[in-house]
């Protein structure tokens, strides 16, 4: 007679309620009239979002932590992950709750009829909701997943939604749904390396497990092992945009619906990291001289290449793609660590760049002309003066992205490269550092030009946000600031939630 | 010791006061000046209060003290930011907020044309919280705060009128100058905490055996150079003559009764520094007899009302680090005499605006001249200030001079010579040019050329100034009297018991103080009566052309600091612009360059991003079989 498995429904509960909510808005979306349909959707994703925080602090020190037969581990740096995700969620999901960014109907051809009647109609589809619900859903499962199935699983559970959501936008949907494609081929591209790789890492271990993977050091084909490790990692590397693996990042940032771009930027980094830093603090940590040089390599590429090439950027959302992936590299240095300081520095940096990504795209979202968002740089050129709160915001945002001392963004550089110090990784301290000036330029370029050069003739202008965007702003940018003043606040947490348990 | 809270609300209120008033704008013009006036009236109110509460206790409890938080608090290092009022705060707060109040009340009148009163009174007030922080802080570090609130309040109002360049500079030179001097404060502060681990007085005061005669020494050089640059003493004085820029009662209050005599009170209340260190002490006496002489020179040439009393300012201040020098016995007559001058000259200083203000802004002693019959009040006194100055009994000025020229003449042996000459040449010339301003200004043929004649100030402006020179009048008897003072302050300088020796009685010293007194007014009405030209003399001697150039402290400065500093930083400029942002601006270029170039790979193509991957993955395998093999 089979016995039912024991799932651990409490330690499940958070994710649960979370695709529970989004099944729920698939129902909603079907069935309710569209009058109050976005305000409904909107409350179910704030209220599951409430309540898997909720949940999450009630099993913040449950002593058991697996569940459902072995597949996740919620332990404490699981737990500080998934709210992560789950925190930016709430901040990204108010500035999703803009309708007005999102083409009214996916199914119509651009410039057709169909999407002229449902523009004018109103007939707004609010799908996005159950789409972003998935995809937390998804983020939640990544960085608490502990074989590779399960990982492989929360990777198309995201990612899948993602593609779909990063071709919703109004305006310029041509644009928009090239991007979507693309990150649907280059996502399923990279999804087959890593299949590819846990496949060889079954063949390695005999189990798809991580911590068998970890256990059958130096007892079987260490070549299996090698391709499983580099394999793996590029369906990771890819998530997180490392170089050579990031090409897609500038076109689907730019492509997909700003609030889409800030979700996916602040969202999908910190479940693919939290994926990441498990895979190798425990898969492979036995493994370490293997892949610490390589990993160490595609760091230093990654960061020099990021700040390099943002440089030349003329539009402010690539910008701050390069920047992102230029983040990955500094991020991946915390992986290299393989400390507990190295773990908490990672969660700290998670959530400052978390915060402060959200704002950022939050502010470009309020630059317009008449045809909408705004994103050449060069009209960007003395917005400071127009409006100077949103100038200021904007400047202080790029200022922590830089690490400019008294930002989060400062401390979480700190922290990160002080742990890869102490495991004694220089060069890639050295290159960060760098990287770092390199990238300081563009960003205070950017402030030049919002602040000290004069406003020419043109018809940019800053809307004013909707209650839900300044909540979403305010909320974010305060954050990132009081985290940049009293860093122990978040320090102490990440580094008492920075344990892996195998 | 006792807590009270009082010394958070003597701080608190005017710090309010001012914020309030900056943050208002223009909403606050109305009341603005009000405001101020109440504040700084009920900090006056707390003092008097407090006054009498520690008058009515026993001598060893008479110290409160409040702890406002803890500041800083790293391992064995503790800072609280907490407040002491002792016998030796007492007297500076009454004379902060009394004189502070009445000169409140005087600006009401004295600035009500100005558009920007409101700002002026908010400066005030923030003059008035910093000062009071600076005396009541119960360790360097909270003294060093209001040390620097001080000298931002005298920043922002030396160049309150600050649309003339030349009043933006005077605020300026006064803010480089007093840098200097916080430096030395700074490292005084560094040297205290390396050496005691601790930078509250009554902490350094247990320990001091412990320090080295060495560390004492560097600690008490570096106090000094803070006091030179706060109070305008050689070789930081230059600024004070500058800061006359600043309105009027800017002029009574912070740069002659209060801020300037900061250096006298951080000399005073680092006692047990200075008494241990004797190199140190000697150069507090040499630096003090240096000034007064200094001062009361300059004095001598300046036809300027206000440069007059800045130089005397100066040679006064003089006197009272020379007496501060003069250890435990010279403490007390120090802190006897800043208190009398704060009265006299704060009335003077009062009166010359009194002067201005019925005579069209005119600083210029040749442009006036019989001024006495259409301002009586204002000649009553400006008088009565002047009788105390030069030191003729019984104003206040002559019991406190008179004290430190005889605990002078007492040190004995050519020590006793020198500082004895000094002070009582110093006297004499300035019984000199204090009678050469009196007569310029309220004796004399009309000098001022037009035909409105002066006329006397508003009530709100003479009430003030009325009663400051019943302080002038009255301050040095009752101080003096039964040693009030001297065993006031008893248990912060600790005097030590056994008697001075006397060389001479003291009312030959007294004598001797009068004769020279007398001497130099006598000089002064020969050569200043009668008919006086408009013009000043053109050939004059050597010495006037070079007290008349502040003895030449400008040039020293430019040729010494200022050339050789400028031209640094012209090189340094140089090389940061050649070398650092040439650097800068390559890594700048190169980068762009380099990013221009990698743009090309962002074709946007599929199949392009797909095969960087696979070469992605394949240069990863090589390299970790190579790294592995």
């Amino acid at each position: 007679m089979l016995t039912a498995p024991s799932l651990g429904y409490l330690l499940l509960s958070p994710m649960i309620i979370v695709f529970a909510a989004a099944v729920i808005g698939v129902l909603v979306e079907a069935f309710m009239g569209k009058t109050h349909r976005a305000a409904a959707q909107l409350t179910i994703s704030i209220g599951a979002l409430l309540l898997a925080l909720v949940q999450l602090w009630r099993i913040r020190d449950l002593s058991s932590t697996t569940a459902a037969v072995n597949s996740v581990t919620i332990d404490k740096a699981g737990i500080f992950l998934q709210a992560t995700v789950v925190i930016l969620a709430l901040i990204a999901v108010l500035l999703i709750a803009d309708q007005e960014n999102f083409t009214a109907q996916a199914s119509a051809v651009p410039g057709s009829n169909e999407e002229a009647v449902a523009l004018l109609q109103k007939n707004q589809q609010t799908e996005i909701f159950p789409l972003f619900l998935f995809a937390v859903g998804g983020m939640m499962l990544f960085p608490v997943a502990t074989d590779l199935i399960t990982l492989f699983v929360a990777l198309e559970v995201f990612s899948l939604p993602l593609y779909l959501l990063a071709g919703l936008s109004r305006r310029r949907r041509l644009l928009s749904q090239e991007a979507a494609l693309k990150y649907f081929l280059l996502g399923a591209y990279a999804s087959a390396f890593f299949l590819f790789g846990a496949a060889f890492l079954y063949g390695y271990a005999g189990t798809i497990s991580l911590v068998g993977i970890s256990a059958a050091a130096g007892s079987a084909n260490e070549v299996f092992l090698l391709i499983g490790i580099i394999f793996v990692s590029i369906g990771l590397l890819f998530k997180i945009s490392a170089v050579p693996f990031h090409s897609w990042t500038p076109d689907v940032y730019q492509g997909a619906p700003t609030p889409i771009t800030a979700f996916m930027a602040a969202c999908t980094k910190v479940a693919a990291f939290g994926a990441l830093l498990r895979i190798f603090y425990i898969g492979f940590a036995e493994a370490q001289t293997m892949w610490q040089p390589i990993i160490t390599v595609i760091a230093i590429l990654t960061m020099v290449l990021g700040s390099v090439v943002a440089i030349a950027q003329r539009d402010v959302k690539r910008m701050l793609a390069y920047s992102s992936i230029a983040h990955a590299g500094f991020l991946l240095s915390g992986v290299v660590a393989l400390s507990k300081d190295g773990l908490a520095a990672s969660l700290f940096y998670l959530m400052a760049y978390g915060l402060t990504t959200l704002a950022a795209f939050g502010i470009i979202g309020l630059v317009r002309d008449s045809t909408g968002e705004v994103t050449d740089l060069n009209r960007w050129v003395g917005l400071g003066k127009k409006s100077p709160l949103v100038g200021s915001v904007f400047a202080f945002l790029l200022l922590s992205f830089a690490g400019i001392p008294l930002t989060s963004g400062f401390i979480g550089k700190f922290a990160i490269f002080s742990a890869a110090y102490q495991s004694g990784n220089i060069a890639i301290v050295v290159s960060g550092v760098l990287a770092s000036a390199i990238a300081a330029f563009f960003y205070i370029r950017v402030i030049i030009m919002i602040f000290f050069t004069d406003p020419v003739n043109d018809s940019v202008s800053v809307i004013i946000p909707s209650v839900k965007s300044k909540i979403s702003i305010s909320v974010a940018t305060v954050a990132s600031m009081v985290f940049g003043l009293a860093p122990s606040l978040l320090l102490t947490t990440a580094t008492n939630f920075a344990t892996f348990i195998k | 010791m006792q807590t009270s809270e009082n010394l958070l609300w003597l701080i608190a209120l005017p710090l309010f006061s001012s914020a309030i008033l900056l943050l208002a704008g223009k909403r606050a013009n109305s009341w603005g000046h009000i405001m101020g006036t109440i504040v700084s009236a009920s900090t006056f109110t707390i003092g008097i209060i407090e006054f009498f509460a520690m008058q009515s206790r026993s001598e060893e409890n008479r110290a409160v003290t409040q702890k406002i938080f803890t500041w800083i608090s790293v391992g064995s290092f503790n800072v609280d930011a907490s407040l002491l009022l002792d016998q030796l705060s007492i007297c500076f707060v009454l004379l902060i907020t009394g004189v502070g109040t009445l000169i409140h009340v005087y600006s009401i009148a004295y600035m009500s044309h100005d558009l920007d009163r409101r700002r002026f009174f908010a400066y005030l007030n923030l003059f008035i919280a910093s000062m009071l922080l600076l005396v009541l802080g119960d360790s360097y570090l909270n003294l060093y705060v209001g040390w620097e609130g001080v000298g931002l309040a005298s920043y922002l109002l030396i160049g309150f009128w600050n649309e003339k360049p030349a009043y933006a500079t005077a605020a300026k030179k006064a803010f480089v100058a007093n840098r200097v001097g916080d430096v030395g404060l700074s490292l005084a502060i560094m040297i205290s905490f390396a050496t005691f681990g601790d930078v509250s007085f009554s902490g350094m005061k247990d320990s001091v055996d412990q320090a080295s005669s060495t560390q004492l020494t560097a600690i008490g050089l570096m106090l000094l150079l803070a006091a030179c640059g706060k109070s305008a003493q050689f070789p930081l004085q230059s600024w004070l003559g500058d800061a006359m820029a600043g309105p009027t009662p800017v002029s009574a209050l912070i740069h002659a009764a209060t801020m300037v005599t900061a250096g006298v009170y951080l000399i005073t209340r680092s006692n047990f520094v200075f008494d241990a260190a004797p190199i140190a002490q000697l150069m507090v006496l040499i630096v003090g007899g240096v000034t007064l002489l200094f001062g009361a020179i300059i004095g001598m040439a300046k036809d300027d009302i206000k440069k007059a009393l800045a130089a005397s300012t100066m040679s006064q201040i003089g006197y009272m680090i020379l007496a501060t020098g003069l250890g435990p016995i010279g403490y007390a007559f120090a802190i006897m005499h800043l208190l009398t001058h704060g009265f006299f000259k704060a009335s003077m200083f009062l009166g010359a605006g009194s002067v201005m203000h019925g005579m069209k802004d005119e600083v210029n002693m040749r442009k006036y001249g019989g001024i006495g019959k259409f301002m009586p009040i204002t000649f009553l006194t400006f008088g009565l200030g002047y009788l105390a100055i030069i030191g003729v009994p019984p104003f206040a000025g002559f019991y406190s001079k008179d004290k430190i020229i005889e605990t002078a003449l007492n040190e004995g042996g050519i020590k006793g010579l020198i500082l004895g000459s000094a002070t009582l040449l110093g006297a004499m010339i300035t019984a000199f040019y204090m009678t050469r301003v009196v007569i310029l200004t309220f004796f004399g043929n009309e000098r001022w050329g037009h035909k409105d004649e002066p006329h006397e100030s508003p009530a709100l402006m003479l009430v003030p100034i009325g009663l400051l020179s019943v302080g002038s009048v009255a301050s040095g008897y009752l101080l003096y009297k039964g040693d009030w003072l001297v065993h006031w302050l008893e248990p912060v300088v600790n005097p030590l018991k056994v008697h001075h020796k006397e060389l001479l009685p003291p009312i030959v010293v007294s004598i001797m103080a009068v004769a020279v007194v007398l001497i130099g007014v006598s000089i002064a009405v020969l050569k200043y009566r009668g008919e006086q030209s408009d013009k000043a003399p053109e050939r004059v001697s050597v010495f006037t052309r070079a007290a008349r150039k502040d003895l030449f402290q400008d040039n020293f400065n430019e040729a010494t600091f200022m050339r050789p500093g400028q031209s640094v930083v012209k090189n340094l400029l140089n090389i940061d612009y050649l070398l650092i942002d040439g650097l800068v601006r390559g890594v700048g270029s190169v980068s762009l360059n380099a990013g221009n170039k990698l743009r090309v790979i962002q074709n946007g193509y599929v199949r392009s991003y797909a095969l960087l991957m696979v070469v992605g993955a394949l240069a990863l395998i090589a390299t970790i079989w190579v790294v592995t093999a």
